[in-house]
C-alpha cells in the first residue's frame, strides 16, 4: 500500500474524507484506481482524458515528479498537489 | 405576488445565492459556495428543487455541482462528462439547462450533454457532435462552448442549442440528428454574409408562445424568429450597437423581451458611451425602449456577458443582470427602472431566477 497526501482543496470537494489516505497499486494509474474506489468520483478530478494527470496537477512519488506509469513501491509516499499554475487572477 | 425570492448568480470565483423578501427589495448573500470554484450557470431545476451549478476548475476540470438543501450542501460529478480518452478534453461546463426529460450540460469544447439521474452521470448527445460541419467548427473569443440550451416547453424532442462562432442547431428526435438553424444571420467576419453555419451566436432564448418564437443576441445583430429558427429576422433597429451578449424573454409577454448593446466587438465591449442602460422590446423587437433609470449614467464602462440577465415569472416581472466587474442590478418594473442589489462580486458570469413559493 502506498500512503497518499492529499491537497485541501480536493479533500473539501468530498465531504469527510481526510488528507492522508492508503491505496493499492504498482503504478499511479493504480492507485489513483484505488483511490477512486474509495472516493467515487476522485478520479475525474486528478485525471483527465488520455488518460493523463491533468495539467495544472502534480503528482509526486517518492519527492519525484511521477506520471500515470509511474511505479509505486509498497509503502511509498505519494503526493498530490495543485500546480502554482493552475491559480486564477 | 408572494412567496420568496432566489437569485443565483454564478462568478469567477464560486456561485453565490440571494435569498430576497417578497417585495423583492432585500437579499440577503450567501457565498461563495461550490468551493469558490469558476460557475458559468446555476439554476433551481423546477422538478427536484434541486440547485444545479456548472462550471469548471482550472486545477480538477469540469463538473456539475448539485445542493438539495438550497446551498447549505453540495456534491458533484463528472462521471461521463467526457469525449472518451480519445477524444477532445472537456474544460468546463458552460450551460446547465432542465429538459422536459432530462437535464442538460453544454459544455467546452463545444458538445451536448444529458443526465437522466439527477445530474449523477452524464451521456454524450453524440448526434450534435456527428453532425457533417463539425469538423469545420472554429472557436470564437471565449472559446469552442456550446453556451445557449433552448429546450421546447412542450415536446421533449425538440431542443435548440447555441455554439459560439459556429451558430444555431435544433434537433426534432431527441438529439438523435440536427439542423443549422442560422438562415437570415450576419456573419460579417466571414468570407460569405450568411453562411449555413459559422455564425457566432451570443444567446438563443424562447418566447412564451408555445415553442415557435426564439429571440437571439448575435456578435452581428438581434434577431427574431417565428418558426423555431428555420428563418431569423433581423430585429437591431434603433439599438445603438448590433453587438452584445446577453437577452432573456418576458415569461408570459411573446412579444418582450430585454437585451444590453455593448459598444463593438472591436471597441472594447462596454455599455456605449459610458452609460449603463438596457433596451426592452414590447412589439416582439419592431422597436426598442432604453432605460438606464437608476443605473450610472457616466463613467459606467460596464460589461455583462451572455448568460448574466435573467427574469423571475413574478407580476410585475423582475429583470436582474450582473457585470463582469461584479455589480448585480435588479428591476422590479420590468426593466422601467433599476437598482444596485449587491457590488463588489467578483466577475459575474450567470444570473437566474427562482420563485420559492
Amino acid at each position: 500500500m502506498a500512503e497518499v497526501h492529499l491537497p485541501r482543496s480536493l479533500v473539501a470537494l468530498f465531504p469527510g474524507v481526510p488528507r492522508r489516505l492508503e491505496a493499492g497499486g504498482s503504478t499511479v494509474a493504480e492507485v489513483i484506481a484505488d483511490l477512486d474506489a474509495q472516493v467515487p468520483g476522485i478520479r475525474n478530478r486528478i485525471v483527465d482524458a488520455g488518460p493523463v494527470i491533468r495539467p495544472h496537477i502534480n503528482v509526486f512519488v517518492a519527492g519525484q515528479r511521477a506520471s500515470l506509469e509511474t511505479p509505486v513501491e509498497p509503502g511509498a509516499v505519494v503526493h498530490v498537489i495543485p500546480a502554482v499554475s493552475g491559480g486564477r487572477r | 405576488m408572494a412567496g420568496r425570492n432566489l437569485l443565483l448568480v454564478g462568478t469567477r470565483k464560486g456561485l453565490f445565492l440571494l435569498d430576497g423578501d417578497e417585495a423583492r427589495g432585500r437579499w440577503h448573500v450567501r457565498g461563495p459556495l461550490c468551493d469558490g470554484w469558476p460557475i458559468h450557470d446555476a439554476i433551481v431545476d423546477p422538478g427536484s428543487g434541486a440547485v444545479f451549478a456548472a462550471g469548471g476548475s482550472n486545477w480538477y476540470g469540469p463538473a456539475v455541482w448539485r445542493s438539495d438543501d438550497l446551498g447549505e450542501t453540495w456534491s458533484h460529478s463528472s462521471e461521463g462528462l467526457t469525449y472518451g480518452d480519445d477524444g477532445p478534453k472537456v474544460t468546463t461546463v458552460w450551460n446547465v439547462t432542465a429538459g422536459l426529460d432530462g437535464l442538460y450540460a453544454g459544455v467546452e469544447e463545444a458538445g451536448l450533454f444529458k443526465s437522466t439521474d439527477g445530474g449523477a452521470t452524464w451521456r454524450h448527445v453524440e448526434g450534435l457532435t456527428s453532425h457533417p460541419t463539425r469538423p469545420e467548427w472554429q472557436p470564437g473569443n471565449g472559446g469552442l462552448c456550446l453556451h445557449s440550451i433552448v429546450p421546447h416547453p412542450t415536446d421533449p424532442r425538440r431542443l435548440w442549442v447555441g455554439i459560439s462562432s459556429v451558430g444555431a442547431f435544433e434537433t426534432a428526435d431527441g438529439g438523435l440528428t440536427w439542423e443549422t438553424r442560422n438562415k437570415g444571420v450576419r456573419a460579417e467576419y466571414m468570407p460569405e454574409r450568411y453562411p449555413e453555419f459559422g455564425q457566432c451566436v451570443h444567446k438563443i432564448v424562447m418566447a412564451a408562445d408555445g415553442g415557435q418564437r426564439l429571440y437571439q443576441q448575435n456578435h452581428c445583430g438581434v434577431y427574431r424568429s417565428l418558426d423555431g429558427g428555420r428563418q431569423w429576422q433581423e430585429i437591431t433597429g434603433e439599438l445603438p450597437s448590433d453587438f452584445g451578449f446577453p437577452m432573456t424573454a418576458h415569461p408570459r409577454d411573446p412579444l418582450t423581451a430585454w437585451t444590453i448593446p455593448l459598444n463593438g466587438a472591436d471597441r472594447g465591449r462596454t455599455m456605449p458611451d459610458g452609460r449603463a442602460a438596457v433596451w426592452r422590446t414590447h412589439d416582439g423587437g419592431d422597436s426598442w425602449i432604453r432605460s438606464g433609470e437608476g443605473l450610472p449614467q457616466e463613467h459606467a464602462h460596464l460589461t455583462v456577458l451572455r448568460e448574466a440577465m435573467a427574469t423571475d415569472r413574478r407580476d410585475p416581472v423582475g429583470v436582474y443582470f450582473g457585470t463582469s466587474t461584479g455589480q448585480l442590478y435588479g428591476s422590479v418594473d420590468e426593466g422601467r427602472s433599476w437598482s444596485l442589489v449587491v457590488d463588489n462580486l467578483p466577475g459575474i458570469w450567470s444570473v437566474k431566477t427562482a420563485a420559492l413559493d
